[in-house]
């Protein structure tokens, strides 16, 4: 147990002579049990010490704009180029989701699903290095800085989600149960991952730092290793389409994270696209949102295989944090 | 039961020195055979304990790990060996200075530093202007800390510790950078602190303020607890109290104001 939680001390100092007979001196009876000075719960620590953590999420907020003039406006400018670099490149110049319906809102899903795992991943990783002056002198559970970036992440992503909504019900959005479900799965697989990788890499990164630029460079791939710029049934459907190809990029929970979350906002406004908006049974009809077979439970399994990787992260993270003090 | 306040056991702690910090460097030196890298205990072995309300002085050389010894009791390192317990809440200031972060305000890292020692919201907006008149810094408070000069820096730091409703208090010869009035303020406080009954643990190299605070005294000799008690047989085993005619001065001076150097 953490011995500086976020309450009153259980002192009591009375008057009277102490043991070594000094007159005056009150005697100070501390009720907390002699234990060790730092905290080993990890993660549980970082949610019993919720008013910290609040004040870690707005130093962070308002340091990663310090001195710029757009401030949070600029957590919008790099997914909104993106977006449209991609859709300009793979939709208008390639051509290449003629018959996919409602293209952007595949494409803006997915990548409202990718960013808040990038920014994660990427901010999360810096994190400690970033905080190196408190990390060197003050006792804490040093999971609340990977912990609060993806926090501050999901504050900056929040807002995209909300403009993908809006565009959605404009195209007519009518989800069913599981659509909404889907969403709720996909988004905790991305926070569970992210929060995972953060808490490994952030921890790496104090005793090498060629760990944040590994974490850079892997943000290379993420865009294409996922279904993001192309549907996935050009990829059920191409030559990779099937054998142990198909199971490794199944394998990875971002993509059935990502896959998720085009079920939810993509699948139900494509649907209404058809000729009929009543027969999702055919699934040979051209432009028909093509989602892999069992995607709930493969879902449910990916979540699950996040939470044993946040484990192991976890474990990880306390085994390396002894030495982050001298080596920062 | 016993009245134990921190209790250290057996504690080892070993640091590594890099002599090489790249690929390049490394595949050169193990090619020549040469040492990557090597490690030395900066505290070996040490075993003590300190009592609620005792008040301890903790003497040594320069790099003899007194700062490390203190960085372990508050829990910021960890033992290699050994097993280091304390009761209670701790507070205090190692190595000059806070933990702050640069480019906070110093309003901002006030609640900051005062939710990492385990202080609530309210506690902290109770004690918030206590501590602002104790560090006296004026309009340099909404000011980003990074930009402080190294007084202010230690002035605020403390302030916040010695607000902290802590059980135990840790100095690590902070005072060194503060001004005379804010000395005074501050071994004023201190007084007040031990009075309470609150356990303190004083790094210092000034005998005059160790011989004013403490009641005992370890010494600390190349990270091996060397000698423990009586503060003026300590100060003497460390000689430190032999002074040349130039010092006396100097050491009348720090007398009267219980300063460190
Ligand atoms: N992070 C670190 N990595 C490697 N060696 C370190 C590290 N921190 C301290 N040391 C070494 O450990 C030894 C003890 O350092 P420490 O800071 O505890 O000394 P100290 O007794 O506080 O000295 P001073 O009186 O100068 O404050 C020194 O030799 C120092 O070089
Ligand atoms: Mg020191």
């Amino acid at each position: 147990m953490s011995t500086q939680s976020e309450h009153q001390p259980a002192t009591s100092a009375a008057n009277g002579a102490s043991a070594d007979g000094s007159v005056g001196q009150p005697v100070r009876v501390v009720d907390a049990p002699l234990a060790a000075p730092f905290s080993s719960a990890g993660l549980v620590d970082v949610f019993r010490r919720r008013y910290l953590l609040r004040l870690l999420v707005r130093k962070e907020i308002s340091a990663r704009y310090q001195g710029s003039l757009l401030g949070l406006l600029w957590s919008y400018v790099q997914p909104l180029v993106r977006f449209c670099m991609y859709f300009f490149v793979i939709g208008l110049v390639l051509g290449l989701h003629k018959n996919v319906p409602n293209f952007a809102i595949h494409m803006f899903s997915a990548l409202v699903a990718v960013h808040y795992f990038t920014e994660t991943f990427s901010n999360g990783t810096r994190s400690i290095v970033r905080n190196r002056s408190l990390v060197r002198k003050m006792a804490m559970p040093r999971e609340m800085f990977p912990v609060s970036s993806c926090i501050v992440s999901a504050i900056n992503s929040f807002p995209q989600l909300l403009i993908l909504f809006v565009a959605c019900v404009a195209v007519g959005w009518s989800p069913d149960a599981e659509a909404i479900l889907a969403g709720i799965l996909g988004i905790a697989i991305v926070t569970v991952l992210g929060v995972a990788l953060a808490l490994l890499f952030s921890a790496m990164n104090v005793f090498f730092r060629d760990f944040q630029n590994i974490v850079a460079t892997f943000q290379l791939f993420t865009h294409w290793i996922v279904p993001m710029i192309y549907p996935y049934s050009k990829l059920a459907e191409s030559s990779l389409g099937s054998g142990w190809f198909y199971y490794l990029y199944m394998s990875n929970p971002l993509t059935v994270a990502v896959l998720l979350v085009e079920r939810c906002f993509w699948v139900p406004t494509a649907l209404g696209q058809g000729t009929d908006p009543k027969i999702p049974a055919d699934q040979s009809q051209v432009g028909f949102p093509v989602m892999p077979d069992h995607l709930m439970s493969l879902g449910w399994f990916m979540l699950f295989a996040s939470l044993v990787i946040l484990v192991l992260c976890q474990l990880a993270f306390r085994r390396l944090e002894g030495k982050f003090a001298e080596r920062l | 039961m016993s009245n134990d306040s921190i209790v250290v056991d057996g504690v080892t702690k070993n640091f590594t020195l890099r002599y090489h910090r790249t690929i390049k460097q490394i595949t050169i030196a193990a090619l020549r055979r040469q040492q990557i890298s090597d490690t030395f205990p900066a505290v070996d072995d040490v075993t003590f304990s300190v009592e609620q309300g005792e008040s301890v002085g903790l003497m040594g050389l320069n790099g003899s790990g007194k700062s490390t010894l203190l960085k372990l009791i508050n829990g910021v390192m960890r033992p290699d060996a050994g097993k280091v317990q304390t009761r209670g809440r701790i507070a205090g200031l190692i190595a000059t200075g806070a933990g702050f972060h640069p480019q906070l305000t110093g309003r901002e890292n006030v609640f900051l530093n005062a939710a990492i020692l385990g202080m609530s919201e309210a506690e902290t907006n109770r004690k918030f202007d206590q501590i602002v008149e104790f560090a006296d810094i004026g309009r340099f408070l909404e000011t980003p800390v990074g930009h402080y000069s190294s007084g202010m820096f230690s002035r605020l730091g403390f302030a916040v510790a010695v607000h902290t409703e802590s059980d135990i208090f840790l100095i690590d010869e902070v005072l060194a950078v503060g001004d005379r009035p804010f000395k005074k303020k501050c071994m004023a406080r201190m007084e007040e602190i031990r009075k309470e009954g609150r356990t303190m643990f004083y790094v210092s190299h000034a005998a005059a303020s160790v011989r004013k605070m403490c009641e005992r005294v370890l010494v600390l000799e190349k990270g091996r607890l060397v000698f423990d008690g009586d503060v003026d047989e300590g100060i003497r085993y460390l000689q430190y109290d032999d002074d040349d005619n130039e010092s006396v001065e100097e050491e009348d001076l720090d007398e009267e104001l219980g300063a460190d150097i």
